[in-house]
């Protein structure tokens, strides 16, 4: 294997709605930011790689006009993916394998807050049984929490905790959308949205970008004085089937971080759970232990930035390695409704 | 035995909002006013409309804004023979219309085409308004594009923007 690793990372401010600007004005910027930061020349870098969704604007092909924000002239090597960046980012480590180039740009947009991204979610779900019937993405989700309680793993104070824990981890970061010190006795008292999910369980409605810069072996030291070298990454898939699975554990979690040769050794976890719930769940599949910080950036719970949430839970993680912060670091993301699709990437630095 | 199920209604209807975006929020204002505006790249010079606000070549931001002819040059078209729209009687023709000044062409209906005339390509065009009244953020504002009393454009003015 090459090696590979992520010398740059550039996001948006996460907010609730971004009403002057289109996904290209977004984007632009940060994209830009994160290629003159990896200080790889614009028309050096090897590939660009994608991830967002058509239905978030509800624009076909809307993918394709945001490449307006690379300038893709003369033409580039480019691919898309109508998954999470992270997954854009997995794509751009294999082209990386084929040992022809040595850079790739990855980004992730999300305009979250145009329609009702909870019924949005709704579409992806089986199209014939469960669709028609619209239960949205926090409906879908509280079915997994409520699982979670009666299996007696978790109890909704434990929910409340990992929310004001995130939240409060948000505090030092700059680019989040809700950060605070909350009082997890104040957060029971909140009105149930779909029961047992309080609001504060849930993740907010989040328009924002990612853009990260991964390079091989000697050119990502050239650029970069300490490169998160990718040790390991991998992403495994669960039935689509809600009844068919055990929503209360995520063996395709457990299995990427395996393959993936996570072996408790990290410092660092970014664990991309949207709702409070999915982090007790990860943690358990992952076997994190209470040394490990999990989610210094506050998570998906502090901005949640559909399609690029995943991608800035490696942005961040790397950030935190590429700045010695620590050694060791795991990142995580999830697709699909209730973690139905895992990727994880382990990274080091030294 | 019983007939297979063979399909079922599930109908979906999703709300938007649509955010222009600077750029094009400024472009859909001017014409309302009856005035069409591009913008140019700073780096290639070349003019776009509707603009996005970036240079889709360059990747640097667009500010300078360029007011552009209500004339231009139809650079390919086709000839509708769908009803896709109650409004519209087909045949009728779509056309790429590139502005003079700009770099890119935009959509538009061809009308008003005179008796024993064909559309071709080159052929110049101007735009009909709708009534000041009717004017609104929308290029809807321009009912159609119309041939006018010039010669063609000759093809090397406009194989760019084919």
């Amino acid at each position: 294997m090459r090696e590979v690793g992520v010398i740059s990372f550039a996001q948006a401010q996460n907010v609730r709605r971004e009403s002057t600007h289109n996904e290209v004005e977004i984007l632009a910027p940060v994209v830009r930011e994160a290629i003159e930061q990896s200080g790889i020349a614009k028309t050096d870098i090897g590939f660009t790689c994608s991830g967002s969704s058509d239905y978030l604007a509800g624009q076909p092909f809307s993918f394709v006009t945001a490449l307006d924000a690379v300038g893709p002239w003369p033409p580039i090597r480019e691919s898309h993916l109508e998954m999470d960046g992270a997954w854009a980012l997995y794509e751009a480590w294999v082209r990386l394998q084929h040992g022809d180039i040595d850079s790739a740009v990855v980004y992730a947009f999300g305009k979250s807050s145009l329609g009702d991204i909870a019924e949005i979610m709704t579409l992806q779900l089986d199209p014939y049984y469960v669709a028609p019937l619209w239960p949205d993405a926090i409906d879908v989700a509280a079915l997994q929490a409520r699982a979670l309680l009666d299996a007696g793993t978790a109890t909704e104070r434990d929910f409340a905790q990992v929310a004001a824990r995130n939240r409060k981890n948000a505090m030092n970061n700059p680019k989040a959308q809700i950060a605070g010190d909350f009082n997890v006795d104040n957060l029971l008292t909140e009105e149930y949205i779909v029961s047992p999910l309080r609001k504060h369980a849930c993740p907010p409605i989040t328009d924002g970008a990612v853009a990260v810069v991964i390079a091989t072996g000697d050119l990502a030291r050239e650029k970069c004085a300490r490169p998160a070298w990718i040790t390991g990454i991998d992403h495994r898939i669960e039935a689509h089937a809600l009844g068919a699975r055990d929503l209360t554990s995520s063996p395709s979690a457990k299995l990427a971080a395996q393959k993936a040769g996570l072996n408790g050794n990290v410092q660092i976890a970014e664990l991309h759970a949207p709702f409070a719930h999915q982090e007790i769940i990860l943690k358990n599949a992952l076997d994190l232990g209470e040394s490990v910080v999990i989610n210094p950036s506050g998570g998906a719970l502090a901005a949640n930035p559909v399609m690029a949430a995943g991608l800035a839970r490696i942005g961040e993680a790397a950030q935190r390695l590429i700045d010695g912060d620590a050694a060791r670091a795991i990142a995580h993301a999830t697709s699909g409704p209730c973690l139905q699709q895992n990727l994880v990437c382990v990274m080091e630095a030294a | 035995m019983s007939e297979p199920v063979m399909g079922f209604g599930a109908p979906i209807r999703l709300e938007y909002n649509y955010t222009p975006g600077l750029a094009s929020s400024r472009y859909l204002r001017s014409i309302a006013q009856r005035r069409i505006v591009g913008q140019r790249c700073p780096s290639c010079k070349k003019v776009y409309v509707p603009p996005r606000g970036t240079c889709p070549t360059c990747a640097v931001p667009t500010e300078e804004e360029v007011e552009l002819e209500h004339k231009g040059t139809i650079t390919t078209f086709c000839i509708v023979n769908l009803p896709f729209y109650k409004e519209i009687e087909p045949p009728y023709v779509a056309a790429s219309i590139l502005l003079d000044g700009a770099d890119i062409a935009l959509f538009h209906l061809i009308q008003e085409v005179p008796e024993g005339r064909d559309v071709t390509m080159g052929m110049r065009v101007e735009a009909v308004w709708v009534d000041d009244a009717d004017l609104a953020p929308t290029l809807e504002s321009i009912k159609y594009f119309r041939p006018i009393d010039e010669p063609d454009a000759p093809y090397d003015s406009y194989k760019e923007h084919l």
